[in-house]
């Protein structure tokens, strides 16, 4: 019988390796798996890797924990988003202005639709948006019913990390109100797609009607109950240092 | 009447063009405020980037779900009717045409339609999020800003100095001292407060304000 669950969190992050991509989930704080980028971290602690890493999010990070702890240790050579600004964006802000991290800046619904477009197979597509600005640079323009268009590439990634809210233990996936956000795009552009859920239950237990991502996209789960939630530990003023 | 309309003056004088029943995303900062001032018996449903159409006002302090947020990372509470959806299918509504109408800020704003509201330059960690999809998605694209900058310069133009956030997207803006609708690549003056001659109106706008028609006075309630 499928079984994706695995026993612990390290186990969880297991084989990202060095110069890997990896896309996590959330939206500010909403949805940010914040266990499973702690125990990345903590490997990297333990054993000086991963790093290297171009992490892809739609921010980059706020304060000292999740994204921007990963940050501040040294992991992260490349940030790929829309909005690298946040509360507390000291951890990106600092390392970008030495020079010490790249950013590919995207607007938010193209990083949206790249990613979709790299879970479905689409190399490439049009979007309107960011015609005739800074942003369209060298990019393909073409004209469909009068109006100009800015082709975009698909955005894949070697591994996500992703917060569920129920997982069933075949990988079909509920999310928490607006913690889903970017999460089901990113469970299919992954080929290694990790998910952290608040409970595991067993096959049928979630109704198919409920399945908001499929358990095809996923290949770990691993329990995470009582998940900390971002935007509460940053005004705790947590750091995960 | 002062000189000038306050942000919520002016955010109340957008919110009365808002038909009932219309989709509408409102840009992050100062537009979130067009919320506030929705005229009786009309109902909007409002869009937020990360994933939740139809949300309300702001849970009390200490009742805030910070998975339940908006596009500025403020908490949200939901209203009856409301949906969940991810980034795409968000996007979808943005590209798609299915918003009535998007409300943003503004740097600039050009004759022409094109706006400049993500970057003021070089310096500093650019972020665009949302702003260069939502100027392509919604029916009608509208800025709400004051008509000069603090430094009294004008930030209707005939080209946008600062990058641009799109191309021909604008199609009214409402000032501190005016609403104007851009029509052929012009400034049409629609309203402006009534102790404004168009002269003085034209002495802080960077390009040539057209008359079309009667030209209203901009009559707000002091709020």
């Amino acid at each position: 019988m499928m079984d994706k669950t695995v026993p612990d969190l390290a186990a969880a992050v297991a084989g990202i390796a060095d110069g890997m991509s990896l896309m996590v989930g959330g939206f500010g704080g909403s949805g940010a798996p914040i266990e499973l980028i702690h125990a990345l971290i903590d490997r990297f602690r333990a054993t000086g890797s991963p790093t290297r890493l171009t992490v892809i999010n739609n921010n980059a990070g706020n304060g000292r924990i999740g994204i921007a702890a990963m940050i501040d240790a040294g992991m992260v050579d490349k940030m790929v988003c829309s909005f690298p600004r946040s509360a507390d964006p000291r951890a990106f802000t600092e390392k970008y202005l030495a020079n010490q991290i790249g950013l590919e800046l995207v607007p938010q619904g193209t990083l949206a639709e790249r990613i979709r477009a790299g879970g479905a197979g689409i190399p490439a597509f049009y979007t309107p948006t960011s015609f005739g600005t800074d942003l369209a640079e060298g990019k393909p323009i073409a004209e469909f019913e009068g109006r100009s268009y800015v082709q975009e590439r698909w955005l894949k990634a070697d591994a996500a990390l992703i917060k569920a809210e129920l997982a069933d233990t075949m990988g079909n996936l509920t999310f928490r109100k607006a913690a889903r956000n970017f999460s089901p795009l990113m469970a299919a552009a992954a080929v290694l797609t990790i998910v952290q859920a608040s409970r595991i239950v067993a096959p049928g237990e979630i109704d198919p009607e409920q399945v908001v991502t499929p358990g095809i996209f996923v290949d770990r789960i691993v329990e995470v109950a009582n998940a900390q939630q971002e935007e509460a530990l940053m005004r705790m003023g947590v750091a995960y240092a | 009447m002062s000189t000038k309309l306050s942000n919520a003056q002016i955010a109340w004088r957008a919110a009365q063009d808002i038909e009932d029943g219309a989709y509408v995303n409102l840009g992050i900062g100062f537009p979130e405020m067009v919320a506030k001032f929705q005229p009786p018996g009309r109902q909007a449903i409002f869009h937020t980037e990360n994933g939740v159409l139809n949300f309300g006002e702001s849970p009390a302090e200490g009742e805030e779900d910070w998975d339940l947020i908006n596009a500025g990372k403020k908490a949200i509470t939901l209203k009856p009717g409301a949906a969940f959806f991810h980034h795409a299918d968000s996007f979808a509504m943005v590209r798609g045409g299915h918003l009535d109408v998007a409300i943003l800020g503004a740097y600039e704003v050009a004759e022409t339609g094109d706006l400049a509201n993500w970057s003021t330059g070089p310096k500093g960690v650019p972020a665009v999020g949302g702003a260069m999809d939502l100027v392509h998605g919604a029916k009608r694209v509208a800025v709400i800003t004051d008509h000069v900058t603090k430094d009294g310069k004008p930030k209707l133009v005939k080209r946008c100095s600062l990058p641009l956030t799109g191309v021909a997207c604008v199609t009214r803006v409402y000032t501190s001292l005016a609403v104007i609708d851009i029509e052929n690549q012009r400034f049409v003056v629609r309203e402006k407060l009534a102790g404004l001659t168009m002269e003085d109106l034209q002495a802080v706008t960077g390009a040539e304000l057209v008359v079309n028609g009667a030209v209203a006075d901009l009559s707000v309630p002091e709020l």
